[in-house]
Formats: C-alpha cells, sequence, structure tokens
C-alpha cells in the first residue's frame, strides 16, 4: 500500500469519509480540554500576571499559520513534480485555514503586546516576516481565484508557495538571524531550560494538538469539497460542449 | 469558576473571544461551502444521468 494511490480522487474520498468523523470528535475534545485547561485553570505568571492566559491561542495559531505553508509547500512541490491534483486541490483548501491562523496570531499578539511591551505593533524581523507571510497568503488565495484553467492555475500558485516559503521560514527563525526586536524566541523547545513552566506547558501542548488536529480536519473537509469542485466544473464543461 | 484576570481582563477576554469568532467562521464557512458544492454536483449528476438515460 503506497500514499500515492491517495493521489487517487476516488481513492482520497473514500479514506477521508471514513477518517473525517473521527478527526472531527478528536479535535473537538482536543480544543474543550485545551482552552478550559488553559484559562481556567492555570495560574498567572509572575510577570505578565493574567495575560500569559493569551499563550494558549496565540503560540498554536501563529505556530500552524507557518505550519500550513510549509504543508501547502510540501503539496505544491508533489503538484510541480507528480503532478497529482489532490495535492494541488489541498493546498489550495489548506490557504484559508493557514490565513485565520494568521489573523488569530496578529490579532491575539497584538492583545498581549499592547500590556506588555506598551505598544500594539513593532516593525521587528519577526512580526514583520509574520505579517508578509499573511500577504503571501492573500495573494495566494488571489490567484487561484484570478485564473480560470485550473492547472495553469495550480502551476503559478505553486510558485508563489515557493518564493513565500521564504517568510515562512523566517517568521519562524527571525529571532535566531536576528538578536533584535521585542518579540521573544521560542516558548517551545527541545532543551528543557527554554521552555515554558510545566504549569503552563502541558496545558499548551494539549491546545497545540488540538490547533493541528482542526486544522487536519479543516483541510481534509475542504480538499474534498475542492475535489467535489474540480469534478462539478468538469461535468458543467462537459455539458457546455454537448 | 471565572478566574480574576485584573488589569488585563480586557486583553485575555478580546483574544479568546477573536481567536473564537475567527474559528468559527472558518469552520462554518468550510461546512457551507461542503454542502452547498455537494448538493449542486449532486443535481448537476441527476440531471446528466437522466438526460443520458
Amino acid at each position: 500500500m503506497s500514499i500515492w494511490e491517495y493521489a487517487n480522487p476516488k481513492k482520497f474520498m473514500q479514506a477521508s469519509e471514513a477518517v473525517l468523523p473521527w478527526l472531527a470528535a478528536l479535535t473537538a475534545v482536543s480544543l474543550v480540554v485545551g482552552l478550559i485547561w488553559g484559562f481556567f485553570f492555570t495560574p498567572d505568571d509572575f510577570r505578565q500576571g493574567s495575560t500569559v492566559k493569551i499563550i494558549y491561542v496565540h503560540v498554536p495559531s501563529a505556530m500552524m499559520a507557518i505550519n500550513a505553508w510549509i504543508m501547502m509547500l510540501a503539496a505544491s512541490l508533489i503538484w510541480l513534480v507528480r503532478r497529482h491534483h489532490v495535492s494541488v486541490l489541498a493546498a489550495k483548501a489548506a490557504a484559508p485555514v493557514g490565513l485565520t491562523f494568521v489573523l488569530i496570531a496578529l490579532v491575539t499578539g497584538a492583545l498581549w503586546g499592547q500590556p506588555m511591551w506598551g505598544t500594539w505593533w513593532a516593525w521587528e524581523p519577526r512580526l514583520t516576516s509574520f505579517l508578509i507571510l499573511g500577504l503571501f497568503y492573500l495573494g495566494y488565495i488571489a490567484l487561484w481565484s484570478a485564473i480560470e484553467d485550473p492547472d495553469t492555475a495550480a502551476d503559478l500558485t505553486s510558485v508563489l508557495c515557493l518564493v513565500g516559503s521564504v517568510f515562512a521560514v523566517l517568521s519562524r527563525y527571525a529571532v535566531n538571524f536576528w538578536s533584535q526586536g521585542l518579540h521573544q524566541g521560542a516558548s517551545l523547545s527541545l532543551d528543557a531550560e527554554e521552555n515554558v513552566a510545566d504549569v503552563f506547558w502541558y496545558p499548551l501542548l494539549v491546545c497545540i494538538g488540538g490547533f493541528v488536529l482542526l486544522f487536519l480536519t479543516l483541510v481534509l473537509l475542504r480538499t474534498r469539497t475542492e475535489v467535489r469542485m474540480r469534478r462539478l466544473l468538469a461535468l458543467l464543461a462537459r455539458e457546455r460542449m454537448a | 469558576m471565572m478566574p480574576d484576570l485584573g488589569a488585563y481582563a480586557a486583553a485575555v477576554l478580546g483574544s479568546y473571544a477573536a481567536t473564537l469568532a475567527l474559528l468559527a467562521a472558518i469552520v462554518g464557512l468550510s461546512l457551507w461551502r461542503a454542502a452547498r458544492i455537494k448538493r449542486t454536483l449532486r443535481d448537476v449528476e441527476r440531471r446528466r444521468e437522466r438526460d443520458l438515460g
């Protein structure tokens, strides 16, 4: 059994139909548990006070905004190399979800930054590269809408995705590349010394799991819609030709 | 039950409200579009079967 079997739209639709309800249920449980745990059952931070509770929505959304683009990059490369339609439709399906995560990260970041840094926004490396990534999401979605031929749209959006990946990488590593700006370094690390305290860390892990599952659920759901949309457009084109 | 958020209540509650609203929007839009395309495709396929049959 090869993963490439799922490049067949029929096979993908069958497999995703079986998985989707379980994934949706798991998403709901982990998000509810993680957010309730983080909001109601964690203490205030000794420096940041109750604003530390924003970490449970800000970090997972920022993380997934970047990871969604990396997933789109992988799917776009598969399209460019192997011409599997399902992969590029998955990239198309992921873009609005990624953009939503960008918006959540920007809004919650501003609301967190104002009381902690004294400003809603700063033109510093991490924030600026993240904003540009958000603009790439908008451009990617607009390019899909602007081109009628689906294969041409897939080619051009895949190239755009390659270019935008620079900003996905910069968003994550800007703090390491340039030791300047207001934004702190990684809250999550394999080095336990760098991590947030356990009392914040465990609910944060559950929230991150919930956001990952939400992303997977939405991408599966939306990819199924894109596969149907593609078939619908093909049938309507055949009707017009007849 | 509600934790005391002190002076930062607006920032914390605003963050959660914005997150939940945006997540609800993307989930709702995705479900709505999925249902609409599924229904339209079913109608077109039925029409095609009828025309061919």
